[in-house]
């Protein structure tokens, strides 16, 4: 599980279909200062994040059980979406 | 499991229900010595009772995860189980220093 920030969408027309109306948006994995430090990847969204927000991504086996076809190819979803991230050397939004 | 140092603490108000009731930390992944390992940041859930600076024992493997919860249909791969009190090294105290 990770942070990241949503940089961007993702639309597609046709898909497996156990994903199927699923929304898709990249991300690019944050450090604790809030600099990009992966390679972006694309996510499946269940909490109804938008460009700009910062995230908290769940990867692996674990990323599909978030949606409800959980027996289905994705490998990262967004779970949830970060409203405040409290660092050790400062508060706020990170 | 790895070891790892607390650098935060995560407010979500809008989550996956799974994570409703559950603390969230980011954690840095470090070297026994106590030095920052090339690992990313993880964000896990705590199950010790950490705070921000505790050196902590991360599991970030999955199914186990999902058994320590009790939950094994929670989309969460992460957790804090354990706050490290010493760390010993071929012979040497690496933690806490000195």
């Amino acid at each position: 599980m990770f942070l990241a920030r949503v940089i961007g969408r993702v639309v597609t027309t046709q898909t497996y279909p156990g994903l199927t109306g699923e929304r898709f948006l990249i991300v690019s994995p944050l450090d604790e200062h809030g600099a990009a430090c992966a390679d972006t990847l694309v996510a499946c969204d269940v909490a109804q994040s938008g460009i700009g927000d910062t995230v908290h991504v769940c990867d692996g086996r674990e990323a599909t059980l978030a949606l409800d076809e959980t027996f289905v190819p994705i490998d990262a979803t967004v779970v949830g979406h970060v409203e405040q991230f409290a660092h050790e050397s400062a508060d706020g939004d990170p | 499991m790895k070891l790892g140092r607390i650098v935060g603490t995560l407010v979500t108000p809008v989550q996956h229900p799974a994570y409703d009731g559950k603390r969230l930390l980011a954690v840095r992944p470090i070297d026994p010595d106590g030095n920052e390992s090339a690992d990313r940041m993880f964000i896990a859930v705590d199950r010790a009772q950490a705070g921000i600076g505790d050196v902590v024992l991360l599991m970030a493997e999955g199914s186990s995860v999902r058994e320590v919860l009790g939950e094994a249909d929670a989309p969460i791969r992460c957790a804090v189980v354990g706050v490290v009190d010493e760390v010993e090294l071929e012979g040497e105290t690496m933690y806490p220093a000195g």
